[in-house]
């Protein structure tokens, strides 16, 4: 099936200011044209788009983590890549805080070798911005880049110093990479568990501010306004944090930021409710309140916030059961974030379908520099076509991910995925929908 | 009553009441020459203490044996988990021997939740982490109801280290409900953060806290504090929030002066003002046999299980 054509679906392309009826004619894994009513030839291989399913660039959820090497127990390249594509997610990248650390080109050969094995998503691994996620040194971020790392972070902590955040700052822009910043000024969160706020002060749980993450980002933001460096800010889960991000917007300072399916619909309420104490909302940064999650909601809607990534981050049951304070930080979102995004931000009326392809395709392409994010003549064919209707139980114990540490499990949605196609092959096709691919 | 006790949000106001009315009756069993009744027989007690705990310990233990239940106390330097086993693991092969009751104290809150999701038995809460400690807050309530003959009304002010207290939000979310006016006070460094939505007064000012209070409540001051500069010394501490006489002054004539323990004396509370003649911080520590007995009883059954 090396030419082949998608016919007659909404395609969505905001990289291109597509949104609308048209023919997708693969060739070679590659996007040869984008058309209405492509003339069909012999050889040709024809896939009809049922209606109401929508074509869009693939997608890519810049914040994962795959666990290997060193903790395949929680998830492996080929497990979190069979979780990605079953989301929707035709490319990920994984960050470096796996045992060995990926500081070295060795490890991320590793990665890049179990990805191609896997042969089912694009992986692209993101390299330590210092030796070891030690903060002291920088790792060799050059011979990173030539393996094939995509951006550096010390995922996991906040790069722990103010100098070497500016080293890291100024001497990526050789490489044209990114610096991600995992925001939290750590003695300020401490030994802290949960969101500092009531819900947290009433179960007796030690508290992290939102200010833990902001003042972490400001310090980065002023950083990357002194270096020129390009920063970009994970997980942003605090109202503060946000205003610090359009601060530094403001003043022309490289700086974007994503935020989870998680902080912009789950607030601390959940730590007492309906299960309390449930480890599977326990992660880092914490759930805030509703303050919190309703400035997410705004910034996605006005263009504050560039992308939606997941943090997926999978713990095997035995460590999420025990007590709360005890229990690993993080939970899964590959296999649950498209549904989350298009019944809370889409039919909610937060965005429109093409701003939600944007956060979770064209941005995140443009952030890290990678292929992808548009279907343009010659552009790989990674594709993934949503199902904006289709109604989707989530369950955990169906779940592709080895881990099941999601606080979404038996959620209601409307909106899942129908294919991921990856390179013009398909790799994944909800058994729900008649796609013959 | 519900299944288990793992907080005061378990007991509706009524139940409240009926576990102190009964504590009543529970209490002249210890005024007997034989300090003994059948009624909780055959009934098996598992008291796991993952805490070093004398007093809370040592009260359920002698409630048990009143009650004619057989006990079994596991503590923490002498379990398994020692040996890497984790919690939902000891509880796991504890009920596979079939107790009725496990009473947990833990040093992580919601321990007991945990546990209440493994297990067929009972749990009773005595003291999880920063939590709750709810059996205490009920025989604080009947401490308070025997000198006051009501709590409804009566103004309250809990003094001390309210951050870390399993005491103190068990004692707000029981005086709230049964219609107390408490008043918390503290360093501000040691105030949880939105405290006052569980409907207290916070007033750092501790001599207006405790003017015209009916029961002043110390919180133990742990010396650990210090160290994480939540105050600067226990000297300063002692102070600007100590318990002396002078502020007893301030309060009600006949305040009482209440006490969890352990108590840290020249810290939290003047010597004078814990041997005094407002102290009563020695009859909670009897009141806690009866209540305790009282909330045994009632889990098992009530008039049920005799």
């Amino acid at each position: 099936m090396s030419k082949w054509i998608l016919r007659g679906g909404r395609v969505v392309d905001p990289a291109n200011g597509r949104d609308g009826t048209f023919d997708v004619l693969i060739d070679g894994g590659r996007i040869a044209c984008v058309g209405r009513d492509l003339p069909i030839d012999g050889d040709i291989k024809v896939v009809d788009v049922p209606s109401g399913l929508v074509v869009c660039p693939g997608l890519i959820d810049m914040h994962v983590h795959l666990r290997e090497p060193g903790h395949e127990h929680k998830e492996t390249v080929a497990t979190g890549c069979a979780a990605a594509v079953a989301g929707g997610f035709t490319a990920v990248a994984c960050m470096p805080n796996t045992n060995p650390v990926n500081d070295n080109a060795g490890v991320t050969g590793y990665i890049l070798t179990r990805a191609a094995e896997a042969n089912l998503a694009r992986v692209y691994p993101i390299g330590a911005v210092s030796r070891g996620q030690q903060g002291e040194q920088l790792a060799d971020i050059g011979e990173l880049k030539a393996a094939g790392c995509v951006a550096i972070t010390d995922d996991g902590h906040p790069v722990a110093t103010a100098m070497l955040m500016r080293r890291a700052l100024e001497y990526s822009t050789l490489f044209n990479m990114p610096v991600i910043e995992h925001c939290e000024e750590q003695t300020l969160k401490a030994d802290g568990v949960a969101h500092e706020g009531f819900h947290a002060s009433a179960l007796g749980l030690r508290g992290i501010p939102g200010e833990a993450e902001s003042i972490m980002a400001l310090r980065d933001i002023a950083l990357a306004e002194l270096t020129r460096g390009v920063l970009h800010i994970a997980h942003m889960s605090a109202r503060q944090t946000l205003d610090a991000v359009r601060y530094g917007k403001s003043r022309g300072a490289r700086v974007t930021c994503e935020v989870t399916p998680h902080h912009f619909i789950l607030t601390d309420e959940m730590l007492g409710a309906p299960v309390a104490y449930d480890t599977n909302v326990k992660m880092n940064p914490p759930l805030r309140e509703a303050a919190d999650r309703d400035a997410m909601l705004a910034g996605i809607a006005d263009g504050s916030v560039d992308a939606v990534a997941t943090d997926h981050a999978p713990h095997h049951a035995d460590e999420k059961h025990v007590e709360f304070d005890r229990a690993p930080f993080g939970i899964t979102g590959l296999e649950t974030a498209v549904s989350l995004c298009l019944d809370r931000l889409v039919h909610a009326g937060v965005v429109p379908l093409s701003r939600l392809v944007e956060l979770l395709s064209v941005n995140p392409a443009r952030i890290l520099n990678v292929p992808g994010g548009s279907l343009a003549e010659g552009a790989p064919a990674d594709l993934t076509i949503l199902a904006p209707e289709m109604r989707v139980t989530i369950s955990a114990a169906a779940m592709r991910s080895r881990s099941r540490n999601t606080p979404f499990d038996g959620w209601k949605l409307r909106g899942g995925v129908a294919a991921t196609i990856v390179g013009g092959c398909a790799v994944y096709v909800n058994e729900q929908v008649s796609l013959q691919l | 009553m519900k299944k288990d006790l793992l907080g005061i949000d378990d007991l509706t106001r009524d139940e409240i009441y009926l576990v102190l009315d009964t504590a009543e009756a529970m209490r002249e069993i210890g005024q007997r020459p034989i300090k003994k009744v059948p009624t909780l027989r055959g009934k098996t007690i598992v008291n796991l203490f993952y805490e070093p705990s004398t007093r809370t310990r040592t009260s359920f233990e002698i409630a048990e044996k009143r009650l004619s239940a057989d006990t079994l106390n596991i503590a923490v330097a002498t379990s398994s988990v020692l040996k890497g086993e984790t919690l939902a693991d000891t509880a796991m092969n504890i009920e596979a021997m079939a107790p009725d009751m496990i009473v947990l104290r833990h040093a992580s809150s919601g321990a007991g939740h945990l546990l209440s999701r493994i297990c067929r038995s009972r749990i009773i809460n005595a003291g999880d982490g920063m939590h709750e400690h709810p059996t205490q807050a009920l025989l604080d309530a009947f401490t308070i109801r025997e000198h006051k003959k009501r709590i409804d009304g009566l103004k309250v002010t809990i003094v001390g280290d309210l951050m870390h207290s399993r005491v103190l939000r068990s004692n707000v979310l029981l005086l709230t409900k049964l219609g107390a006016d408490v008043w918390v006070s503290g360093p501000p460094t040691l105030v949880p953060t939105g405290i006052e939505r569980l409907g207290v007064r916070v007033s750092p000012a501790i001599d207006e806290a405790v003017t015209g209070a009916d029961v002043i409540m110390m919180l133990r001051i742990q010396q650990e504090r210090m160290h994480g500069a939540f105050i600067p010394s226990l000297r300063e501490y002692f102070n600007i929030f100590g318990m002396t006489k002078a502020r007893v002054a301030r309060a009600k004539p006949e305040v009482i002066i209440m006490h969890p323990g352990p108590m840290n004396r020249g810290v939290e509370i003047a010597s004078d003002v814990a041997d005094g003649p407002y102290s009563v911080i020695l009859e909670q520590v009897a009141n806690g046999v009866a209540v305790r007995m009282a909330v045994l009883y009632l889990l098992a059954g009530g008039a049920d299980a005799d």
